[in-house]
């Protein structure tokens, strides 16, 4: 009797049931779509991190800086054009630099492998390396303040403004001068642990990735980018500092920001900077990922000297329209939802028992003729139960339609990385020594703003739905314990009653 | 079968108190028959709830075969409306959106009677009020009067002690009434039930062997030797 007369209710008040169950598919929909467009910023922003730390990287270990003297100007790159006389020359320099002048020496990362919680660590050496090809009359480039630049752009004659990367405030005085200036960074690779640091975000597209046996190989892995810009080819050479090194592959970064132009094998890298025995960048992986904080603890505590940053921090830095949406979708739009779930179940509440108000003769009768009070009242709990059944699946459609609505469209948000922090001469800048690609001749030092699009995606999960059906039910339960209360309190004399 | 012993109720409303029963002592036999009359208020509903447990007395002791509803809890009070009372109401309180037979079932879900028992009990229940044809018709695609033989149905299914109706025709027009009454006088002699029915039709309590009349809430019990 129970479903027979639970189906003839729902069937011929039809119309009834749907109002109650659109409210509640209407909430259910929404935090659904909620949900999945804020586990779609999770990650997006998972992926920004990923393209500056490679996957797998739970932490990166770098020097720590000094803080700057009163007064003291920071280390920066002089062009000294030696043995040239004053007058016009022409002249070409070729300079090769470690990002950010600071490293640590590569025994470190032994000691870091040795930390508690540390799985693996492993090595890696950004350089930038900066051409000038110019005529000069005794130029001299005055550093002026940073600002990201389009590397090779042709710098004007006389006060010739503009230059290299990061440095467009850049002035040359003294003279007239007409030089091009062109650079690249490169990131040299410890080729033992191919599975770790900044590679490992890569995909090759043509040739092949370094041999862990390549360890001094005169070989170098390009960008796509680059290659592109370049117009170099795998089978190719490319000459650095007057080193010819064979291109055996160009790889494509998945984020579509790579983490260097150049990949060479660390040991060659050294040797071409002259820092044999250093590093920039130590990229650790924890043995528990939910330790990491403890990790850097450690790390912090038993290798003196370092910076340690995770990806917590560095996800700190991150701002842009990415990080404005992701906020309004954890703050706003849970809020949002949730409140509109909870009206719609409220709603549906007061509906139900207010049908159970037009019912009140049909349950006194029922109760007359010896039902119990829990009989009707389950009876009104199931209604209300497949009510919510219908508005939750109802809502999972809608829901699902309008997250994948919102993957098909995949709307593009923009991540802007360490722009906030590590200001000239500044510390904190954690965020850029894993900068790359961008960061000029100021190096670390200089705030440069790395900016990344990642299309948004709305990836509804499992649990979403679980969460959903859970909603669903318990949206269904309340509404019904509104009417049940309802129901339980009416008298059999009840039946008695006159008016409808 | 009944014995009420000085049965008062009252109703509070706000600061009024209404006296729907003020002291009502009767005794009804098992197999009787008796027809309630009285001006509008005068507490005819309100004794008929009392006699079938539908609601309880302010003071004084309704008993039925030697319990006092009174007293009972409001579980074992159902079970008493259950097993043994049944009820017909002027407006036929049909459930809206149940087929005729379906109804009927309604009265057999407390009893706890397997699904095909009780389809085949309420089928037959129907066929003694004649409408057999109209099992599968929900209550809107009946006339007044089929819809009263379906809670005539209703009420006899379970084979109860006792039948009470209140105005059982009120809702009907002058044709159907006779039928309706016919119908039901039959019925109870058939099973030997005690019947109560409130009634302004004075046809009908010209008719009735005993003839009990309420007046703001005090009864008055006349035997009647019928006429013709
Ligand atoms: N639930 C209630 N709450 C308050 N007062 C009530 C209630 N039920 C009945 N009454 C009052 O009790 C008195 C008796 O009512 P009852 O329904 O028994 O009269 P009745 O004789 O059946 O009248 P009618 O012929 O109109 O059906 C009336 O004055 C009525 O207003
Ligand atoms: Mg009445």
């Amino acid at each position: 009797m129970f479903f027979t007369y639970l189906r003839r209710e729902l069937r011929r008040r039809r119309k009834a049931a749907l109002v109650v169950a659109s409210g509640l598919a209407l909430g259910i929909a929404l935090v659904i779509v909620v949900n999945s467009v804020s586990s779609g910023m999770k990650v997006a922003q998972g992926k920004v991190l990923e393209s500056l730390y490679g996957l797998g990287t739970d932490l990166t270990v770098t020097k720590a800086r000094d803080q700057l003297q009163e007064g003291a100007r920071p280390q920066r790159p002089r062009f000294a054009f030696e043995g040239q006389e004053e007058g016009e020359e022409k002249q070409s320099s070729d300079r090769l630099m470690v990002q950010g002048f600071e490293t640590l020496a590569d025994s470190t990362v032994a000691t870091v492998a040795k930390q508690q919680g540390v799985d693996r660590a492993v090595g890696g050496l950004s350089l930038v390396n900066l051409k000038i090809d110019g005529e000069f009359t005794r130029g001299r480039i005055q550093r002026g303040e940073q600002q990201p630049g389009q590397p090779g752009q042709p710098a004007q004659p006389g006060e010739a403004t503009g230059g290299g990367p990061g440095g467009p405030g850049d002035t040359v005085t003294g003279g007239g001068a007409a030089f091009d200036v062109n650079s690249f960074t490169l990131y040299g690779t410890d080729v033992t642990a191919p599975d770790l640091g900044p590679l490992t975000t890569s995909t090759v597209s043509t040739g092949r990735t370094f041999e862990t046996t390549e360890t001094d190989a005169k070989v170098v892995v390009l960008d796509s980018a680059y290659a592109r810009q370049e117009g170099l080819t795998v089978g190719g050479k490319l000459t650095v500092k007057g080193v010819s090194f064979e291109i055996i592959g160009i790889v494509t970064a998945d984020s579509g920001q790579s983490a260097a132009q150049v990949y060479l094998p660390l040991k060659q890298a050294q040797t071409l900077s002259a820092s044999t025995g250093k590093i920039t960048t130590i990229y650790v992986k924890a043995t528990d990922s939910t330790k990491i904080e403890a990790v850097k603890t450690a790390i912090q505590k038993n290798v003196t000297g370092t910076t340690v940053t995770t990806s917590a921090d560095l996800a700190q830095t991150v701002s842009g329209s990415l990080d404005t949406a992701a906020n309004l979708a954890s703050t706003m739009g849970k809020w949002l939802s949730y409140a509109v779930l909870l009206a719609a179940v409220l709603v549906a509440g007061l509906l139900t028992s207010s049908a159970v108000g037009r019912r009140v003769r049909e349950f006194g009768t029922l109760k007359a003729l010896g039902w119990t009070s829990g009989r009707v009242t389950r009876q009104v709990v199931g209604e209300a139960l497949v009510n919510g059944v219908v508005g939750g699946a109802l809502g999972i459609a809608a829901g699902l339609a309008g997250a994948y609505a919102v993957t098909a469209v995949s709307p593009n948000l923009t991540a802007e990385l360490g722009a906030s922090v590590g200001g000239f001469g500044g510390r904190g800048g954690g965020g850029m020594v894993f900068g790359g690609a961008a960061v000029g001749p100021g190096g670390a030092r200089t705030a440069v703003g790395k900016t990344i699009d990642i299309a948004l995606t709305a990836p509804v999960g499992l649990a979403t739905v679980g969460l959903a059906v859970l909603l669903a039910l318990g949206g269904g339960l309340v509404a019904g314990g509104f009417g049940a209360w309802r129901a339980s309190r009416l008298r059999p004399a009840d039946a008695l009653r006159r008016v409808e | 079968m009944y014995e009420l012993i000085g049965v008062t109720k009252q109703y509070r409303r706000g600061r009024t108190r209404v006296d729907a029963l003020a002291g009502v002592d009767l005794a009804i036999g098992q197999g009787d028959r008796l027809v309630i009359q009285g001006p509008t208020g005068g507490g005819k509903s309100t004794l008929l709830q009392m006699l079938g447990g539908l609601d309880r007395p302010t003071s004084g002791s309704v008993l039925l075969d030697g319990t006092d509803l009174a007293k009972l809890s409001e579980r074992r009070l159902t079970a008493v409306r259950g097993q043994n009372i049944g009820f017909v109401f002027q407006s036929f309180n049909l459930i809206p959106t149940l087929t005729a037979l379906e109804n009927v079932e309604t009265a057999l879900v407390p009893l706890g009677v397997k699904t095909a028992d009780r389809r085949d009990r309420a089928a037959e229940a129907l066929d003694s009020v004649g409408l057999v044809e109209r099992l599968g018709h929900l209550p809107s695609e009946l006339s007044g009067g089929q819809q009263q033989r379906v809670a005539i149905a209703r009420a006899l299914v379970k084979r109860p002690k006792v039948l009470l109706a209140d105005e059982p025709t009120g809702n009907l027009d002058e044709s159907m009434r006779d039928e309706i009454v016919d119908l039901l006088e039959g019925l109870c002699e058939e099973h030997g039930l005690t019947f109560v029915m409130v009634t302004h039709d004075s046809a009908v309590a010209r008719r009735a062997p005993r003839l009990a009349t309420i007046r703001k809430g005090r009864i008055t019990v006349k035997e009647n030797r019928p006429v013709g």
